[in-house]
């Protein structure tokens, strides 16, 4: 694995172009800046084709013969299928507006990072081969063959975009990148090029439930271990039930968060919340992943992982589904779910069985996100909040791409943390909201081996923490992703050191006074609280 | 390179009529023949391209969310930057189509030592933009004066408004003048920001030469050469009324004027200045957020392999037994 350059190495960043022009320059594929090639067994438990043993760095990927042959195909398919993809080829007048909005090309300067220039790797094979201009004039109309050198730059650079869609905001015609990258994806994956860190949590999501591969004895325990945490902080004993048919509700969530912190701590926000309330949910073990890494490969391995959410709502009889704090997991949930596998008429319009408050914005779908559900439970005076207990916390939010960009869910964590914090900071308002940055690891991009361009990826993230941190004393950075949890820490490490990383759920848990709870010293974390500091 | 090439390319359709009318006596193939079949091509292969577009299914429902979502009453939803309804996509489209308003939030940034990375609010493509396509479409309402007999009234309005400045004679036109001013910026920063020039293809270059060299001669008519305009409107009256004649004493400049015309709309349905059909398809921001209340449907939509609940117990059932997990077979 290759050595991350240090922080001060890495942000001495050259933005001046090659002189060569971009079709001239063939990638040039740098360790730290991809992930290790997909595992046969994790292809053959997917059914994708050409599984077999292959390294990104030898020179042969051992594709099948026809590769080229394959991927035309796959392209003019898709062409046909997807009005995005179609227009996107055709549109881009190359204004240049999406060239600086991409966090690699802020974080590396390689042009090949501009979103335009991401696109217009696929556009110029496009062009070849389904435009008559480009079969006719080629390279003047820029246009180019699709060669091997070309698809380990698709491979490359489809794997260094996290489909943050933050260019599709400025761009006038609202080209999204993230369209483009998981077409490129798409493509890739019909040769058996993907990355293990991929397709290895899809095909653990496909056969256990979850990415991480967690068999249902192992949600039971690390879950009990979480609720023995509760009982030591606040003296109350919770059992959660799992696979109950009759429940009201589905809980749904990520499960990164049953298995390493700061994400245990936010699943720990959630029993606690859940419990408080006397709410009539189950756990499921099968529909035990809120996140889809299938969407990190294609639409239809994509909809083969989110079909379970449906099956178990549908086999437990519940109500209506809850989903927990995760970004991609509720850009598929908004915008795919109910496309692929709904409708969803077995369920009934999400009610809140503590407010009565009807959830009219998810009457089909039939989910709600858990940060609605706890804004309204706040806004209708349903829980005891002591913010005090969070005064040793500065906090800021990052807002997730998905969830900003692919949904919309803005004020709803803000109203939440301002009621269980009193010291909230925004961060750079062009960096917030509809345009915030990526965590620099979404997509599939959360592994070891490519840590350079994770870090490259997340320094403006982590560099508007910085400022926030330097002028307010900042100290945590809320969020509602569980691979913001995970990502956000190394990042964290790397560029800002000092501030830590927390779920909203896991403050609102720690500011929440619960019934017959004992006096609280710590909180979630072990960590004494405001004023509680030398009584251990 | 690629600049070079567009230049070449439009110096030499200056040069066609030059030599064609000038040398070969051909006005009636440059002033007849040539605008038909501009036409023509520009109405099939429009009518073709959006209908390619248009026939392909948009599978899901996927705006790009720019503001807060429906979803609690308390909450105030951005209705314009997400929208949920008709009317608000409506609005939405709009604003994109008439102001630019993606454009309009455009930012620049800058890398300091630390690191340290700021932003700001940049305008000028904006602005560029803007004053480009507002100046080309007063341009071409104003030409309708051409084709039209009696000239309609609300044209005296758009002359009088274009002029107001009332300085020359002729009277300036400002919509000609920022048209080729805006055409030189759009060049210029394509030419002199590195990221920009390093994107550029021919065929970016090309269509900023050709509105370059549209917008001179159409200058160079009406304040330089003076044409005999009552000529020229007698051609192009026959054009519309398809009683076509070639009047006499029209100067070859307005056959430059006229070809570089004709290829600019015979190009438009082969290039990107198809963009400003391919907005109004873009799914991004043609489609409401309202996908968690009204299902979206996919028509290829098909059936996929699953792992079922099933099979999943059945490879897991003594484990979940062991851990007091419910089984729907003992």
């Amino acid at each position: 694995m290759a050595k991350t350059p240090k922080p001060d190495e890495l942000s001495k960043i050259n933005y001046t172009p090659p002189q060569s022009a971009w079709m001239d320059t063939p990638a040039e594929l740098k360790e730290g800046n991809w992930c290790y090639g997909a595992k046969p067994k994790n292809l053959e438990t997917l059914h994708f084709p050409n599984p077999r043993e292959w390294r990104v760095q030898d020179e042969d990927w051992k594709l099948p013969e026809n590769w080229q042959e394959i991927v035309l195909q796959g392209m003019r398919e898709r062409l046909d299928k997807y009005r995005s993809f179609k227009v996107f080829m055709d549109i881009c007048v190359r204004c240049g507006a999406c060239a600086d909005k991409c966090h690699f090309f802020i974080g590396s300067g390689d042009p090949k990072n501009m979103p335009v220039l991401r696109a217009e790797l696929l556009r110029s094979v496009y062009r070849g081969n389904f435009t008559t201009a480009g079969k006719i004039l080629g390279k003047i109309a820029g246009a180019r063959p699709l060669t091997l050198s070309v698809l380990k730059e698709w491979w490359y650079y489809f794997f260094q975009c996290t489909e943050c869609r933050r260019c599709s905001v400025f761009c006038p015609y609202g080209i999204d990148t993230a369209e483009i990258t998981m077409m490129g994806r798409e493509l890739l994956n019909l040769l058996g090029l993907n990355t293990d860190w991929i397709s290895g949590p899809a095909a653990n999501c496909y056969m256990k439930g979850n990415h991480l591969g967690l068999e249902p004895h192992t949600i039971v325990g690390n879950l009990s271990y979480m609720l023995d945490d509760i009982e030591t902080v606040t003296g109350i004993k919770i059992e959660p039930t799992f696979n109950r048919k009759g429940a009201e509700i589905l809980f749904v969530t990520p499960s990164g968060d049953l298995f390493a912190d700061p994400g245990t701590y936010t699943c720990m926000g959630y029993l606690m919340l859940f419990h408080e309330l006397g709410l009539d949910y189950t756990w499921s073990t099968y529909a035990s992943e809120g996140g889809n890494f299938g969407f990190f490969t294609s639409n239809e391995l994509a909809k083969r992982l989110n079909t379970k959410i449906y099956a178990e709502a549908r086999r437990l009889g519940v109500k209506w589904i809850l989903g927990g704090e995760c970004g991609h997991m509720w850009r598929v949930l908004n915008q795919y779910m109910d496309t692929w596998n709904g409708p969803a008429d077995f369920l009934e319009v999400p009610k809140s069985p503590i407010t009565g408050t009807v959830f009219e914005n998810t009457k089909s779908t039939k989910m709600v996100h858990v940060a609605e559900f706890t804004a309204d439970l706040i806004k209708n005076g349903k829980l005891k909040l002591d913010p005090k207990r969070n005064d040793n916390l500065k906090v800021t939010f990052h807002d997730s791409c998905n969830t900003a960009r692919g949904m919309g869910l803005f004020e709803e964590p803000r109203y939440i943390i301002n009621n269980v914090c009193n010291h909230f900071y925004e961060m750079d308002e062009l960096t917030t909201r509809e345009k915030t940055f990526c965590c620099g690891s979404g997509s599939g991009l959360n592994a070891g081996e490519n840590m350079e361009i994770r870090m490259r990826g997340g320094l403006p993230r982590a560099n508007a923490v910085k400022d926030v941190a330097e002028k307010y004393g900042v100290n945590m950075l809320a969020n509602i992703c569980a691979i913001d949890r995970a990502v956000l820490t190394a990042s964290m490490d790397y560029w800002v050191p000092g501030v830590k990383v927390t779920g909203v759920h896991e403050l609102v848990a720690n500011a929440m006074i619960m019934k017959g709870e004992k006096e609280r010293t710590t909180d979630l974390r072990g960590d004494p609280l405001p004023g509680m500091e030398g009584n251990e | 390179m690629n600049a070079i090439l567009s230049l070449i390319a439009v110096i030499g359709l200056v040069l066609i009529p030059l030599i064609g009318v000038k040398g070969a006596n051909l006005h009636f193939l440059f002033g007849i023949v040539v605008p038909y079949i501009a036409i023509i091509v520009f109405l099939i292969g429009v009518i073709s391209r959006v209908m390619k577009w248009g026939r392909v299914p948009v599978p899901f429902c996927i705006p790009t969310t720019c503001g807060q979502q429906q979803s609690l009453p308390w909450i105030k939803q951005s209705k314009l930057d997400n929208p949920s309804t008709t009317s608000g996509v409506v609005g939405r489209m709009l604003l994109e189509v008439l102001l630019f308003r993606s454009l309009f939030s455009n930012t620049k940034f800058e890398l300091r030592e630390g690191p340290k990375l700021s932003y700001g609010s940049t305008k000028w493509l904006w602005l560029g933009g803007l004053a480009f396509h507002w100046s080309f479409f007063i341009v071409l309402v104003r030409h309708i004066r051409l084709f039209t007999e009696p000239v309609p009234a609300f044209l005296k309005n758009v002359e009088a408004l274009d002029g107001f400045l009332q300085v020359g004679i002729p009277g300036v036109l400002i919509s000609g003048v920022v048209l080729l001013l805006a055409v030189t910026y759009l060049f210029l920063r394509r030419v002199f920001v590195p990221q920009v020039r390093y994107i550029s293809l021919a065929a970016d270059y090309f269509p900023l030469f050709l509105i370059m060299s549209i917008a001179i001669t159409g200058i160079l008519m009406r304040y330089f050469l003076r044409v005999d305009l009552v000529s020229i409107k007698t051609l192009t009256m026959g054009l519309v009324t398809f009683n076509t004649k070639i009047p006499e004493g029209i100067s070859v400049i307005f056959y430059i004027h006229l070809l570089l015309v004709s290829t600019l709309i015979a190009y438009i349905p082969y290039s990107k200045i198809m963009h400003l059909g391919g907005v109004l398809l873009s799914p991004t921001r043609n489609l409401p957020n309202n996908s968690r209340m009204v299902r979206h449907v996919n028509p290829w939509n098909y059936p996929v392999e699953v792992h079922t609940y099933q099979e999943y117990e059945d490879e897991f059932r003594d484990k979940m037994k062991n851990a007091g997990l419910p089984v729907e077979k003992e």
